[in-house]
């Protein structure tokens, strides 16, 4: 290997001024020269790091060595032995708090993009046209229920159809894709990339059933008796408000339905689309993760002149990706930290005018180990706003586990499982993803269904619990 | 799936559709609702299970054409299958042995509370029940009501059919000559619920009402619904839509339901410009 290239390779991105007129893609993946560059710099450690940093461990230097030869087949055959939704997670995935923190090269700051080559691998065989379906063990006669078609649902189900098991999944929606069809915008994870990876596991043999929500049509003990193992991959749909006066006024959305009008229900292109949104001219989200780095720029989209994150803490505690906040930077986007509403203001009308905030400062750290926001008494302030989006956050929907008194469930309302297995308190019954962590990760949810995918075909072929 | 097997217009703009969905019909009781949608362009519409008939697996969706997307809905035909039926979704209502219960519907709410007569009927309640309409025309399913119903009252605005006046003034009467009147249920309008609610308060009355506010997803995900009942947040598709009357805010319920009126108007004109 020759001396060291710490050049990374940087990915086109649409201009900021043109992308916040148009919901297309704003990063716009590698060319194969830019691929074949950046993959020529992974030095192939010995004991790669870059693996034990992958929630799914993806032999990461064998795919690079592939891209790095040319061969994209090999390439991606190599990735789907391990991830069966490249061409999301090379998009969505947080690499830099992951395989790319841990990669050798993050000590000399230049680690491998690991994230981009995965998405331009994943795209390319896209761009082929003829997508391989990989032969499904015979069938095994077994049955099962796949409740929530999110990255959790989609995982189990793609994995024990092709081990030879009768898949049904059922969503609640009029599309499947969980968060990724209904939360994360056309922007950041072209709708069109979540179609295809559906309608993948359906050519794989998985039976889909839309609009059917369980704990309504059915029980997951009504499931069982028709199905051998039941999966619950339901998510944390249930949005926080923080309960402050003026919650209730008209402009006050939740992240939830702020990107569901605008994503999964097309309301940007009202009234080509029926479902209406508030467009506003001042809008303000309130959260700092990536709910709300994509409502913000969401709302930019639909014409905001300006458009505000409030967060309690600082820039520095920000959970969402560095790269969404630099996107957002770039839009336009004001930040304003150590801030946080304690009032919004309305009109006779019930309409949303002002929003009232106080200022805060750092104490000392809290149980998450970072510092604890304090308000600055007597800082408080008012300022005129037509939307305010919440995204603070999201809790499980208790629809399943108040309709199934087998489940225990956390005082928080999360289903428990065995971390490794998915495992439940009722037999036959499995669980990952938000469900069962809380609002988390892409990955962490496709982690999770593909152990409880194998769990589930050891209790179907042994019986035992 | 989801095929209309029956098409009635019950009145000028009110339809009625008797529609195939067995896996909902099997589970759906007195106060459920469904969400419907046109087209893949469609909004998510809730609608109120009007009836059921379990053997055959078949729901009744009664609605009044009101914006573009309920006059979409109403262009639906015999035998077309609907894109998308999803339910049943709420609480269902409480159907026990109460006694003596007034139901109120007024205009289309007299839909949504037909099967709540009915199962009170079955559960050995004396059902009085009062529907109102602005006139005869506009009066929607009364042999219906009157079949599982001890007692029927009919009030016209305009007089054209029944007493002349408001199903309020009916309750009015109803309330000041009924000694024993263990419960009252509501839907309609909301002005209307909520002058029920305002009526049998000094007589401390319990009052249901079934709220029908602005929804999406209705299972709870997104919070367009929200409502405030007795000073806390409710979400109307998961923690209702029935909710006591009497701790309803009104007020906010109105003005939420007016959110989206100039884009609905404005979808509405321009629907109506091209057909
Ligand atoms: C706006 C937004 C941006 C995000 N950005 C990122 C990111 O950049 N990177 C990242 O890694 N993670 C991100 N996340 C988090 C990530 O999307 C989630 O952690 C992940 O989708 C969880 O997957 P899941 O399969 O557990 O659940 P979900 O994706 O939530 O899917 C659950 C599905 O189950 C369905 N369902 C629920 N109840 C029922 C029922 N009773 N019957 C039938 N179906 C039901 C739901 O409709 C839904 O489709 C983001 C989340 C949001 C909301
Ligand atoms: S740690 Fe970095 S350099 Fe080493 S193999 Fe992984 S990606 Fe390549
Ligand atoms: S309609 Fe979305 S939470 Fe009720």
């Amino acid at each position: 290997m020759g001396k060291l290239n710490l050049n990374r390779t940087a990915m086109p991105k649409q201009d900021p001024r043109e992308r916040v007129l148009n919901c297309n893609e704003v990063a716009l993946g590698y060319t194969q020269e830019q691929a074949i560059m950046e993959a020529e710099r992974c030095i192939q450690c010995k004991k790669p790091l870059c693996i034990e940093g992958c929630p799914v461990e993806i032999d990461i230097p064998a795919f690079i060595k592939l891209i790095a030869e040319g061969d994209f087949q090999g390439s991606i055959r190599k990735m789907k032995e391990k991830n069966v939704l490249p061409a999301i997670c090379g998009r969505v995935c947080p690499q830099e708090e992951q395989c790319e923190k841990v990669c050798i090269l993050e000590k000399k700051g230049a680690p491998i993009a690991i994230g981009r080559l995965e998405r331009f691998i994943a795209d390319w065989e896209a761009a082929q046209g003829a997508i391989e379906i990989p032969p499904s063990k015979p069938s095994t006669g077994r049955k099962v229920a796949v409740v929530g078609s999110g990255p959790a649902g989609l995982t189990v189900a793609s994995d024990l159809v092709q081990l030879g098991h009768k898949v049904t999944m059922f969503e609640a929606l009029h599309e499947p894709g969980g968060v990724l069809i209904y939360g994360i915008p056309e922007f950041r994870l072209p709708k069109a990339i979540v179609k295809r990876e559906v309608e993948y596991v359906q050519k794989l043999g998985v039976e889909l059933k839309l609009n059917a929500v369980i704990g309504k049509i059915a029980t997951v003990d009504e499931l069982l008796e028709e199905y051998d193992a039941v999966f619950i991959g339901t998510g944390a749909g249930l949005p926080w408000f923080m309960g402050i006066p003026g919650e209730n006024l008209n402009g006050v959305y939740s992240a939830n339905e702020y990107l569901t009008r605008a994503n999964l229900m097309k309301a940007y292109r009202f009234p080509e689309f029926d479902t209406p949104i508030i467009k506003g001219n001042r809008v303000a989200t309130i959260g700092g993760g990536n709910v709300a780095m994509d409502s913000a720029r969401t709302a930019l989209r639909l014409g905001a002149k300006e458009s505000m994150v409030i967060y309690r803490r600082s820039r520095q505690e920000m959970p969402a990706r560095e790269e969404e906040i630099e996107n957002a930077e770039e839009e336009g986007v004001v930040f304003n930290f150590l801030t946080n509403p304690v009032a919004y203001h309305g009109d006779e009308q019930n309409w949303l005018r002002e929003m009232e905030c106080i200022r805060m400062e750092l104490g000392e750290p809290d149980a998450s180990g970072r510092r604890r926001p304090v308000p600055i008494e007597g800082s408080n302030y008012r300022t005129s706003i037509d939307v305010v989006v919440v995204a603070i956050g999201n809790s499980p929907n208790p629809l399943i586990p108040q309709t199934t008194p087998g489940l225990e469930c956390s005082k928080w309302g999360n289903i428990k499982a065995d971390e490794g297995t998915g495992k439940t308190s009722q037999r036959g019954v499995f669980a990952g993803g938000d469900i069962v962590t809380g609002a988390a990760t892409v990955i962490l949810a496709m982690g999770a269904g593909r152990k409880a995918a194998n769990a589930i075909d050891e209790y179907l072929r042994t019986g035992i619990w | 799936m989801n095929k209309i097997l029956k098409k009635l217009e019950l009145a000028p703009g009110i339809k009625l559709f008797e529609v195939d969905v067995p896996e909902v019909a099997a589970k759906a009781l007195p106060g459920h609702f469904v969400i419907v949608r046109n087209s893949d362009r469609g909004e998510r519409i809730p609608l109120t299970i009007a009836d059921t008939d379990k053997s055959r697996g078949v729901i009744t969706l009664i609605f009044q054409e009101v914006g573009k997307s309920t006059l979409e809905l109403g262009l639906f035909r015999e035998g077309d299958n609907l894109p998308c039926v999803v339910g049943p979704l709420g609480k269902p209502s409480e159907i026990e042995k109460f006694g003596t219960v007034v139901c109120i519907g007024g205009g289309v709410g007299v839909a949504p509370i037909f099967p709540i007569i009915k199962g009170l009927k079955a559960a050995g309640n004396r059902v009085l029940s009062i529907i109102g309409a602005r006139n005869k025309e506009l009066l929607i399913l009364e042999n219906e009501v009157r079949m599982y119903s001890d007692e029927t009252y009919v009030t016209t605005d305009d007089g054209s059919y029944g007493t002349k006046g408001f199903v309020c003034d009916q309750l009015g009467s109803l309330l000041t000559n009924e000694t024993n009147i263990d419960r009252v249920v509501a839907i309609g309008p909301s002005i209307m619920m909520k002058a029920v609610a305002e009526m049998t308060r000094p007589y401390k009355i319990p009052t249901i009402v079934s709220l029908n506010s602005i929804m999406v997803d209705g299972t709870g995900m997104c919070g367009a619904c929200r409502v405030e009942v007795g000073g806390e947040t409710k979400f109307t598709c998961v923690d209702g839509p029935e909710f006591d009357g009497h701790l309803v805010d009104f007020e906010m319920l109105m003005k939420r339901l007016s959110m989206y009126s100039s884009q609905e108007k404005k979808a509405l004109d321009d629907y109506k410009g091209k057909i």
